[in-house]
């Protein structure tokens, strides 16, 4: 072996080579990508609705039907179910008709990303009764267990959100504790090995019940069953 | 002797076969271990990361073998990583497309097939040298591999961990569930098994041939 042989002057690339490499393939590359985003996106927006409305009776439990209503600034009005740009709540009916609550989005930084979550209200009993995770990426194994922890759970099946008697707030904030630590019914055992996911999801829903919860009270009556379906009785 | 391998060029059939068997990514080259042990739970989420990849590695090592001449080799793997990168991307709206529930299930490992070092592995060693066709059966053969490497650990523990088999109950209500099976350390038990098994197998074909070769 000579050093001639070792040592092939194409082995340099020019300073110019690399740089049309790396431009055009980058090029191309986030072309597809666009490409690939704008043909994908309305189909999971739509999978993403029909995700949250399984959700909304899955943390209503009795409810057989939802209907969507929109924030409008005074009071709430009906709205369709993937009406963007407005901030919805989902009521919940059972089969006779009556509201069973109203299920309300709230959302927060986890671990990884962003965590977005779904949380049923019943105005009779005054209490959170489920929770649903729509949006998560955080860690399988660790972070993940915030909505498969039967401990924690259990937290939101009967969380107190009760108002006070100006019906103006909650009649008490909602409190973050220690695993193993929950006394009242108005606090969150959080989970420990997830700790920041579970204490995560637990403020959102505190700052978010905090707002929401208070104003969905105020305005109960405007919760309407959506018309029944034709060819039924009424 | 050289000479006669080079005039006989790589047969696309063996390029293909060898990911399943002979040189299979999870159970000889041990690679990509990061899906392997974690989304490995159920039978249905390995199915799901195997073809995930399977596409991921198809496409990249294709695309990396038709730009394999305009590509200077000093940076030749940040190029590499911006093609695999580009496909995990679009696996990622894909499976959104697909199913919501998929994505969640799946969720961080999605990104992560970026950093799988299957990917970037057959793209340096075997994309960037050869022909698109081949590199495309290399591709299959190796994804299907790893797919079927998926396969083995994912149905054993859902079979031994939750009593079914891609959702289907099999032993009926009063199996007792072995849980530690389909949380992480149920991986490395189950991937320990199999790799007993393989290497079991391995031995006992290296002390056949040797035998054969003495009695020769």
């Amino acid at each position: 072996m000579t050093a001639t042989t070792q040592t092939p002057p194409a082995a340099k690339a020019s300073a110019l080579a690399m740089y049309r490499t790396l431009v055009g393939v980058g090029l191309v590359c986030g072309l597809l990508i666009v490409v690939v985003f704008q043909g994908t996106a309305p189909i999971i927006r739509q999978n993403r609705i029909e995700a949250r409305s399984r959700a909304v009776l899955q943390v209503l439990p009795g409810a057989v039907v939802s209907r969507a209503f929109a924030w409008t600034g005074s009071g709430f009005e009906p709205a369709a179910a993937d009406a963007a740009g407005v901030e919805l709540v989902f009521a919940g009916f059972d089969a006779a008709g009556s509201l069973v609550g109203v299920a309300l989005e709230a959302q927060g930084m986890g671990y990884q990303d962003v965590v977005k979550v779904l949380y049923g209200y019943d105005p009779r009993s005054q209490t959170v009764v489920g929770l649903a995770v729509l949006d998560s990426r955080e860690t399988p194994g660790l972070g993940d267990r915030a909505e498969t922890d039967p401990a924690y759970v259990a937290n939101f099946k009967a969380l107190d959100v009760s108002l006070n008697d100006a019906r103006d707030a909650l009649a008490h904030e909602i409190e973050v504790v220690k695993p193993g630590t929950k006394t009242a019914a108005w606090q969150i055992d959080t989970i420990s090995g997830a700790t920041i996911t579970s204490s995560a999801i637990a403020n959102m829903i505190a700052a978010g019940a905090a707002e929401d919860v208070v104003r969905v009270a105020a305005h109960l009556d405007a919760f309407t069953a959506p018309p029944a379906p034709e060819g039924s009785s009424r | 002797m050289t000479s006669a391998t080079i005039d006989q060029g790589p047969n696309p059939t063996d390029e293909f076969v060898k990911g399943l068997w002979k040189q299979n990514p999870v159970f000889v080259q041990v690679l990509g271990m990061c899906p392997v042990l974690a989304v490995t739970n159920t039978g249905l989420n390995a199915l799901a990361m195997g073809l995930a990849t399977l596409f991921v590695l198809l496409m990249s090592s294709t695309v990396v073998s038709l730009i394999r001449n305009l590509v200077p080799k000093q940076v030749r793997i940040v190029t590499y990583i911006l093609v695999i990168a580009t496909f995990v991307t679009v696996v990622d709206y894909l499976i959104q497309a697909i199913s919501v529930d998929l994505h969640k299930a799946l969720g961080a490992f999605i990104s992560l097939i970026v950093v799988n070092c299957l990917i970037l592995g057959r793209a340096e060693a075997f994309a960037s040298k050869n022909t698109p066709a081949l590199a495309a059966l290399d591709a299959l053969g190796m994804g299907l591999g790893f797919t079927l490497g998926l396969l083995c650990l994912g149905s054993v523990r859902e079979v031994v961990g939750m009593g079914s088999l891609f959702g289907v109950s099999l032993f009926g209500a009063h199996y007792q569930q072995w849980v530690v099976m389909i949380l992480p350390p149920g991986g490395f038990f189950t991937l320990a098994a199999w790799l007993l098994i393989f290497n079991h197998r391995k031995q006992k074909q290296a002390a056949a041939a040797v035998a054969a070769e003495e009695a020769a």
